[in-house]
């Protein structure tokens, strides 16, 4: 099987400007009404023209949702384990040349966390580390699995990218879930924006979502870092990379994320605007691509944003976020980036009610 | 007359067997299954939680039902076990619905991979309902594996396409000596009639419930629906021709 790599190469001097211009209100609302999208069929629903198609698209992105998802959004919250980073990510809260405390998780604090957490009746978690094999090596995470197990049914990883066999030391600990955001997919813009560490390997990176299917991942969650990057372009490259991964693991439940660039320690001002109505275009347009895939919506987006949301096309939604280290014991401690959406998982549940959704704390059981 | 059915050595007098998922409250589930007159609900074991009773789906499950758990998140023959023996362990009882699937685009089942895990469930004293791509080979196979009922799809799951194997599913029913049962697949009340006129056992109907705007009206619907298609099974309806019958052109000579 190719890698994505090279699907991505095929791209490489592709004239997205040109391709746009080309498009036309004819072809759009032909691809709306299809019911299987071709890759260019998708750049099409990205393209500035279909944006006076947003409402049809919203229609057919709602009723594909309702068809295939029901009327439910999965919930799950994020644990920082450690932020130790080797890598100078110019946008990241959490890169070494930040001075911040830097902390990891004892495993006694882990399971105070979990405790915290599991009380609200989350089932799902995802862990989070910067990348520091030396102070987050892949033995921690597996000891911090170990005590997470006790507490939930599934465990998702958002760490630096592995090696085949260490995907597979995790997911045999208990981890079944997948989070890895290439930030941004444009191979230039990558290496201005990562100018220190072992995130400088961009195809390492773009590959570890394959290694982990191939180590036996049940779920992985792709996406760029909106804001690094020329949005429509970006999108398109998630997409085709979701699409990539759907094809050569079927078995794998396939899902993205747009998380758009939130203020952070360190002031960086993204280079690319993303506003909500692009947010929402990109998220039709994933939808009408690939109606079974998951689209993850954290809240790094205003509450008022994300109750919208919930009708176009949203699958899994974050609730009772803190993006610190042991932030949920401990109030001083610096996040990755601020949060826009500080609802309790409470109030998440009774905003979803109130749409006539469903919040669903569990949908899997380790085995 | 009774006009009931036997799985596992119950005997089962709804032909209208419900899922549970993509409702958009569990507290929907009891007039659903009420209304639907259901006596068998299939419930997914990676939904459900007795650790958090209000939002546990299996607590809204009515206590005269038998709870047929499934085994959806399953990728193969051991994964399918292994939630299957956790779902028993879990108080679930022994009545399992195998979905082994391998391919998260259209959902469609595995059929080796579900002839495995039913032979090894059966052979554990499991009442197992295996949900499959109407094949008769497969079928005969999964006959011989154990299985109480054969579950062919009527088209991919959450599809509403209807009954777009139909032909498949009429040789199972001709051939397999054991309740066919059309899962997955039925959007409208008029495609799960057309299964029971066909000479289904049963049908199971999930999605095309929970998405509609009134699931209990629809459940009713459907109901009635399954009611009057099995009604018209039993009632044997007439010959269906090609042609009008005024004559006989090759043979009306022979008539004295």
């Amino acid at each position: 099987m190719m890698s994505f790599y090279n699907v991505l190469g095929r791209y490489k001097n592709f004239d997205f400007e040109r391709f746009f211009e080309q498009t036309s209100d004819e072809s759009i609302q032909r691809i709306i009404a299809k019911s299987r999208l071709t890759e260019l069929d998708y750049l099409n629903l990205l393209s500035p023209r279909s944006e006076i198609y947003l409402e049809e698209m919203a229609q057919r992105a709602h009723r594909l949702t309702i068809q295939h998802f029901g009327r439910v959004i999965f919930l799950y919250t994020p644990l920082y384990l450690a932020n130790f980073c080797v890598n100078q990510c110019v946008y990241c809260g959490f890169q070494i040349k930040n001075e911040l405390k830097r902390k990891k998780l004892t495993l006694a604090e882990v399971a105070h966390e979990a405790e915290i957490i599991s009380a609200t009746g989350l089932k799902h978690i995802l862990i989070l580390t910067g990348e520091s094999r030396r102070e987050s090596p892949v033995s921690y995470i597996r000891e911090c699995v170990e005590v997470l197990k006790k507490y939930f049914t599934s465990i998702s990883v958002e760490v630096y990218p592995l090696e085949e066999h260490e995907y597979a030391e995790l997911i045999s600990a208990g981890v079944d879930g997948l989070t890895m955001y290439q930030e941004v997919y444009n191979e230039e813009e990558y290496a201005k924006l990562h100018l220190a560490g072992p995130k400088r390997d961009y195809r390492f990176r773009l590959e570890a979502p394959e290694r982990a299917c191939r180590a036996g991942i049940r779920t992985v969650n792709v996406g760029a870092l909106l804001g690094l990057g020329e949005w429509r372009s970006e999108s398109f490259f998630t997409g085709i990379h979701a699409d990539y991964l759907q094809n050569a693991f079927p078995e794998v439940e396939v899902s993205i994320s747009p998380p758009r660039i939130r203020p952070q320690v360190g002031g960086f001002q993204p280079g690319f605007k993303v506003t909500d109505k692009n947010l929402v275009q990109l998220m039709l347009a994933f939808r009408l691509y690939m109606p079974r895939g998951g689209i993850t919506i954290s809240t790094r987006e205003r509450a008022d944003l994300r109750d919208r949301l919930v009708k176009l096309g949203a699958t899994k939604m974050s609730a009772g976020s803190c993006t610190a280290v042991g932030g949920r014991s401990d109030s001083e401690s610096a996040g990755q980036f601020e949060i826009s959406d500080e609802r309790s998982v409470a109030e998440m549940a009774g905003m979803l009610y109130g749409q006539g959704y469903q919040p669903v704390y569990k949908d899997w059981q380790m085995l | 007359m009774k006009d009931v059915f036997k799985i596992g050595g119950r005997e089962i007098n709804s032909r209208l067997l419900l899922g549970t998922g993509k409702f958009s409250s569990n507290k929907l589930i009891p007039e659903v299954v009420e209304t639907a007159g259901s006596q068998v609900v299939t419930i997914a074991l990676r939904r459900v939680d007795p650790a958090y009773e209000e939002e546990n789906i299996a607590a809204y499950v009515p206590g005269n039902c038998i709870l047929m758990p499934n085994t959806s998140g399953a990728r193969n023959a051991g994964e399918a076990v292994r939630i299957a023996r956790l779902a028993r362990a879990a108080g679930c009882g022994d009545w399992v619905k195998i979905e082994v699937i391998t391919d998260n685009r259209y959902l469609l089942p595995d059929n080796y991979e579900t002839v495995k895990a039913t032979e090894i469930l059966a052979s554990e004293g499991f009442v197992v309902l295996p949900y499959m791509s109407p094949d008769l080979m497969v079928a005969k196979k999964l006959v011989e594996a154990g299985a109480a009922a054969v579950m062919p799809l009527g088209s991919p799951i959450g599809s509403n396409r209807g009954l777009r194997t139909k032909e498949l599913i009429r040789i199972l029913i001709d051939e397999i000596p054991l309740p066919i049962i059309v899962d997955a697949g039925l959007g409208r009340p008029s495609e799960a009639a057309e299964a029971m006129e066909m000479g289904a056992a049963a049908v199971l109907v999930n999605t095309a419930i929970a998405t509609a705007s009134d699931p209990v009206a629809m459940a009713r619907a459907f109901r009635l629906a399954v009611e009057a298609g099995r009604l018209a099974y039993l009632a044997g309806p007439g010959e269906t021709q090609e042609f009008a019958r005024a004559s006989s052109p090759l043979t009306g000579f022979l008539r004295d």
